[in-house]
């Protein structure tokens, strides 16, 4: 018998190396009690996190929890079911009334992740003989909706309006085409310039898709995105996003004008052929979505956090992933991947929780620190993950520089 | 331009990537012999693509293993 698992056998060793060196495991970390959205004990201690994604801090809405509670009660703790057979409940119907409502779009159709949402709608779209146009630094999901599905995939220099344009250039003009861009890009934290993108793409006969996973809630006067930020809102055919960010939940979710979009709900089959949301997750992420609406001092306070915190790390002389705060994620960029893991360390034993990333998540070669700032982080909290930053570089030994160079914006080599 | 032409043209763009020095022939593959990772290998053909003026979709590149397969694909989509 030949052993499948052997294929896995350098990476399983590269774990057991920082294992062995008495590290903690970055993709093994435990929060044994998670104490409200910007804290919780890992390892014994009580940890700032400021790695979540949670941006509006919505996971402990007094409001948002009391809508789960009573949904929980009264619908059961799941479904048991697809959304097309018995996995529809009152509560799937209200939570996309609510994006309907925060989108001001006719149809919306929630799957069960972020993740789905973008498998399904990609794949699902462009089929054979059409293309998919995809931004080099498109998220995982977006990927792999192109490797479900059948049609030809093209691929553009990361943010660059003349590569997308040059690409577009070279597929037949009658073929059907799906240009999929993101309003904010995770691991670098920078925004596309949408407008530009989505006149060009509009030019060569295409359709666009945006997710916007990391920009709802506070990009734009409605907390749409940078879609609505970039005034493009009527010219973007589908917008995908996630509650697994702003919202403070989990599921996943399209929105569009398109007059035939549901007829998605027959032909996904991330959407058919999996269990529905548990009715606690729609009624508290309805709940959720509400009140994002109208929430302009949270959103007022997570730029003013960003600002803060990317400012303070600019004064250090860490080195960042943009030159300024574009979005709610900062990238702390690192030399290389054993510094990267002896600095997330050093933070975690000085109470702050960030992500490690490294390659192939982020773009090529890329180590990173990645932070995600919360409109529930304090000015006192700011200043304590600052402080150990410093600790932590100094007894890492990170070299900073008193000038800071950013990474984007620099054509990226991907 | 000749399947030769062609051929010498891509070993040009692929002798930057080439840190190990191994000998590039129709028959050296990406993945074993030139230990590339599948991003350096989509930069790779995006630089193929500019190069000609052609579009060589990312699922086709499961088929295009060795130097011997892109330069037979940019035969065939040259213009
Ligand atoms: C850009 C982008 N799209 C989609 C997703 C997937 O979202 P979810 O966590 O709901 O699966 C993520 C988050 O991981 C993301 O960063």
């Amino acid at each position: 018998m030949i052993d499948l698992l052997d294929k896995f056998d350098s990476i399983a060793a590269e774990r057991q190396a920082v294992l062995d060196a008495g590290g903690r495991d970055p993709v093994g970390v435990v929060m044994s009690e998670v104490l409200s959205p910007t804290r919780a004990i890992i390892a014994g201690r009580e940890t700032i996190t400021m790695g979540t994604y949670n941006y509006m801090g919505m996971t402990f809405d007094p409001d948002v929890i009391a809508a789960g509670e009573a949904a929980l009660r009264d619908f059961g703790a799941g479904t048991t079911g697809s959304r097309s057979l018995n996995g529809t409940y009152a509560s799937h119907k209200t939570c996309e009334e609510a994006l309907k409502e925060f989108y001001g779009t006719k149809y919306a159709m929630v799957f069960s992740t972020g993740y789905q949402a973008n498998l399904g709608v990609v794949s699902t779209l462009a089929g054979r003989g059409e293309y998919v146009v995809l931004d080099a630094d498109s998220h995982a999901s977006i990927y792999d909706g192109c490797s479900m599905g059948n049609a030809d995939i093209v691929r553009f220099r990361h943010n660059s309006v003349d590569d997308l344009a040059k690409r577009l250039g070279r597929l037949p003009p009658g073929a059907g085409k799906l240009v999929v861009l993101e309003g904010v890009y995770s691991m670098l934290g920078d925004i596309a310039p949408l407008a530009e993108m989505v006149r060009v793409a509009k030019a060569a006969g295409a359709m666009v898709l945006v997710d916007e996973a990391h920009a709802m809630g506070f990009f734009g006067d409605h907390g749409r995105g940078v879609t609505e930020a970039a005034g493009v809102e009527d010219q973007v055919d589908f917008v995908i996003g996630t509650f697994s960010k702003s919202v403070g939940t989990v599921g996943g979710f399209c929105v569009s004008n398109h007059p035939k979009f549901e007829v998605l709900r027959l032909v996904c089959r991330p959407y058919v052929f999996t269990a529905s949301l548990p009715p606690a997750v729609v009624a508290s992420s309805a709940t959720s979505i509400r009140k994002l609406m109208h929430n302009h001092n949270k959103r007022a306070h997570l730029w003013e956090n960003t600002r803060a915190m990317h400012a303070g790390l600019r004064a250090r002389g860490f080195t960042l992933g943009t030159a300024t705060a574009e979005s709610a994620i900062l990238a702390v960029i690192m030399p290389d991947q054993a510094t990267t893991l002896a600095m997330w360390q050093a933070l975690l034993e000085r109470g702050v929780y960030v992500n490690f990333a490294r390659p192939p998540a982020t773009p090529t070669g890329v180590y990173l620190l990645r932070c995600s700032l919360c409109a529930e982080h304090t000015a006192d909290e700011i200043a304590t993950i600052l402080a150990a930053f410093d600790a932590a570089a100094a007894v890492v030994g990170v070299e900073l520089k008193a000038t800071v160079c950013a990474i984007s914006g620099q054509q990226s080599p991907r | 331009m000749t399947r030769d032409a062609i051929f010498t043209r891509i070993v040009e763009l692929i002798e930057p990537l080439n840190k190990k020095g191994v000998p590039l022939t129709d028959a050296t593959s990406f993945a074993n012999d030139l230990e590339m990772d599948s991003l350096t290998v989509m930069d790779l053909v995006a630089n193929i693509e500019d190069e000609w003026d052609i579009v060589l979709p990312l699922n086709l590149l499961p088929e295009l293993e060795t130097i011997g397969h892109v330069a037979d694909a940019v035969a065939r989509l040259q213009k």
